[in-house]
């Protein structure tokens, strides 16, 4: 029975066949998973496993390396505000201890209402237009204080869903192409590459 | 202000709102580049590349051509874009993805072709949502166009390009750590050597890894030649480059300028370009290449944009962002927040890297908020020793990748330009600047 929902499945399947190694597609079906769930539920992380072909426990070993995959649930809108330095040279710290305070969260806490997860981010290479914030990696454009209020008050009523669809990264990315060049011969060659690499190895393990 | 009447090679679309758009694209002269180099033989439109002394634009600058000659002989090798774009206040990569996907996608079946390569892969940054979009919308239109995939454009030639999202991680710009997560698995930096994958790289095969900048140029060189791009610019830097200018300036941006011809000056104070320093205040220092980079103060300004220039002086221009701090800006805050970054960001495999970025964010933090010692600089400065010894650029390594010889190059500088300031945030305790 599978977690992901069958639309899903069936994206994170093709995904799998996109690469020579299955376990390529881990983090792909990560960012997938988090698309329905918000978060990598334990359910999303063994079915990973099985489609990629490794352990659970390899699946949350390699998602906890990464900022964007989270193991804990997180609110429906993440609010990252950047305070590298760019931002931190034009009032990201102060703006970042407005947002604290007007969510009543500290940077990583979400809010009581399950809405909004504030994080500290580092550069989000948005320097042009500082200090940087971005809702699920969408850049918004909320430099000052009263901007960043108008934001949250748009997100609770719902104003943004159009531009900020909640979670996923890879919500609006869709491959409509199969892979062209026909995998039987890239097999061919692999397997190829991999008996002559055993040969050499054969070879040099005969002249030590 | 000499701004340089050199062409926009990798920008001229962007402009446009649809420049995106397969159909902006053709309309623009798009796949032309693709459709001449597939009349050439590979090792011809390699050659051009190297005639170009097209050198790699995401940070460590090794010339393209070079790289490419260096790709193994085997059945099975691989292309892969980084397109990982993390290096704090550098904001260039992401304008290509978002703006011009296919003239990146164009530059990749052109390096496939020459490389002889029949997978590529274009890794985009996890958080570039809009970018990851871009391009694999981009590529769907492509394939379709018939300028990627089986047979492209009838020449008998053969690639497939996969778009790989990442999920937030700095190291994994590096390009042995994208390899290991693009085979799935935690950002961990390969052990050297090693040290080139253009011998063991995705899947333990020979693999080309390019940045997405460098891609972007090759439809222009192929288009125009390799000797008409290494006509532009001087010495080894050669053809135009995107800076990414930040911080106190009047208008922050990417800007393409001419190497070599263009100076930090041009660059900061052209009305076309930066603009000037915000409020009319002076520089007080400038970050010239990513915050791996040592600083420059103003009298440095009239260096030119060169990487050879630029590493004589004793920085980099690495990933070609440069930050601009003016005169009021607080150098102790600065060197903490961009080691509180390493510190984040190290991988944390090497023990110099991961304690080291550690204790000195910790001491930086203390100093910066008024508990700090006077013995915390030659702390500060031991510790970094102990990470790279002698504190020398280019830098030693204790590390396995060099992230962590990056981290003393803020703390270095903003003390050997700034101890007075470090003093008097110890002395008065607080930051003087509030």
């Amino acid at each position: 029975m599978s977690h992901l929902r069958p639309e899903l499945r069936a994206r994170a399947e093709a995904l799998v066949a996109l690469y020579p190694e299955p376990r390529s597609a881990l983090i792909p079906l990560c960012h997938l998973a988090q698309e329905q769930d918000g978060w990598l539920r334990p359910e999303a992380m063994e079915e990973i496993a099985a489609l990629v072909g490794v352990t659970p426990a390899e699946v949350r070993g390699t998602a906890t390396f990464y900022e964007m995959l989270h193991t804990e649930p997180v609110g429906t809108y993440v609010v990252s505000v950047c305070t590298n330095i760019a931002c931190l040279l034009t009032g990201a710290l102060e703006l970042l201890e407005h947002a604290e305070e007007h969510l009543g969260v500290r940077a990583g806490g979400t809010t009581a209402d399950g809405t909004i997860t504030l994080e500290e981010a580092e550069c989000l290479a948005g320097c042009d237009k500082v200090p940087c914030v971005t809702v699920n990696h969408r850049y918004v454009g909320a430099r000052t204080a009263a901007e960043f209020d108008a934001l949250v008050e748009d997100l609770r009523a719902g104003r943004l869903a159009g531009t900020v669809p909640p979670h996923g990264t890879l919500v609006r990315v869709r491959r409509t192409v199969g892979l062209e060049v026909p995998r039987d011969q890239v097999a061919g060659e692999r397997a190829a590459a991999a008996a002559e690499q055993a040969a050499r190895a054969a070879g040099s393990g005969g002249a030590a | 202000m000499a701004v340089t009447d050199a062409p926009r090679i990798v920008t001229a679309r962007l402009g446009h709102d649809d420049s995106h758009t397969l159909d902006r694209f053709l309309a623009t002269g798009g796949y032309e580049g693709l459709r001449k180099a597939l009349t050439m033989t590979p090792e011809a439109v390699a050659a051009e590349v190297d005639a170009a002394s097209l050198l790699g634009r995401g940070g460590a600058g090794f010339p393209a051509g070079r790289k490419w000659s260096m790709l193994r002989k085997d059945p099975v090798t691989y292309l892969v874009v980084n397109g990982d774009e993390s290096e704090p206040a550098t904001f260039k990569d992401h304008l290509l993805l978002e703006g011009d996907p296919h003239q990146l996608i164009e530059g990749v079946v052109i390096a496939a072709y020459a490389l002889q390569v029949s997978l590529a892969f274009i890794y985009v940054r996890g958080e570039f949502a809009l970018g990851l979009e871009r391009v694999q919308a981009a590529l769907n239109e492509a394939y379709r166009h018939k300028a990627v995939g089986a047979d492209i454009f009838g020449s008998g030639f053969s690639v497939d390009v996969v778009v790989h999202p990442g999920a937030g991680a700095y190291i994994c710009g590096e390009e042995t750590a994208l390899l290991e997560a693009l085979e799935g698995k935690r950002g961990f930096p390969r052990i050297k050597p090693p040290f080139f994958p253009a011998s063991v790289g995705l899947y333990g095969q020979p693999t080309v890894v390019n940045n997405v900048e460098t891609m972007s140029n090759l439809p222009w060189i192929v288009t125009h030649g390799g000797a008409a791009f290494a006509a532009l610019g001087g010495g080894r830097s050669t053809g135009t480059r995107l800076f990414a200018l930040s911080g106190h300036v009047n208008n922050p941006g990417t800007y393409e300028v001419e190497m070599v011809k263009t100076t930090f000056r041009d660059l900061i104070y052209a009305p076309v370009l930066g603009g000037g320093v915000r409020g009319g205040r002076e520089v007080k220092a400038i970050i010239p290449g990513g915050v791996s980079a040592p600083w420059f103060g103003p009298d440095k300004l009239d260096l030119p944009l060169g990487q050879d220039e630029v590493g004589e002086a004793g920085s980099m221009l690495g990933s070609g962002a440069i930050t601009v701090m003016d005169s009021s800006t607080c150098m102790v805050r600065a060197a903490w927040r961009i080691t509180k970054f390493f510190s984040r960001e190290s991988c944390g495999q090497c023990t110099p890297c991961r304690e080291g970025s550690g204790w000195l964010e910790r001491v930086l933090f203390r100093i910066e908020h008024g508990g700090g010692r006077e013995e915390d600089l030659d702390l500060l400065l031991d510790v970094s020793d102990n990470i790279s010894p002698g504190l020398l650029w280019p830098p030693q390594q204790t590390t396995i990748c060099v992230l962590g010889p990056s981290i003393p190059s803020s703390i270095h500088s903003a003390i050997e330009m700034f101890r007075d300031e470090f003093l008097l945030h110890i002395k008065e305790g607080a930051c003087p600047h509030g």
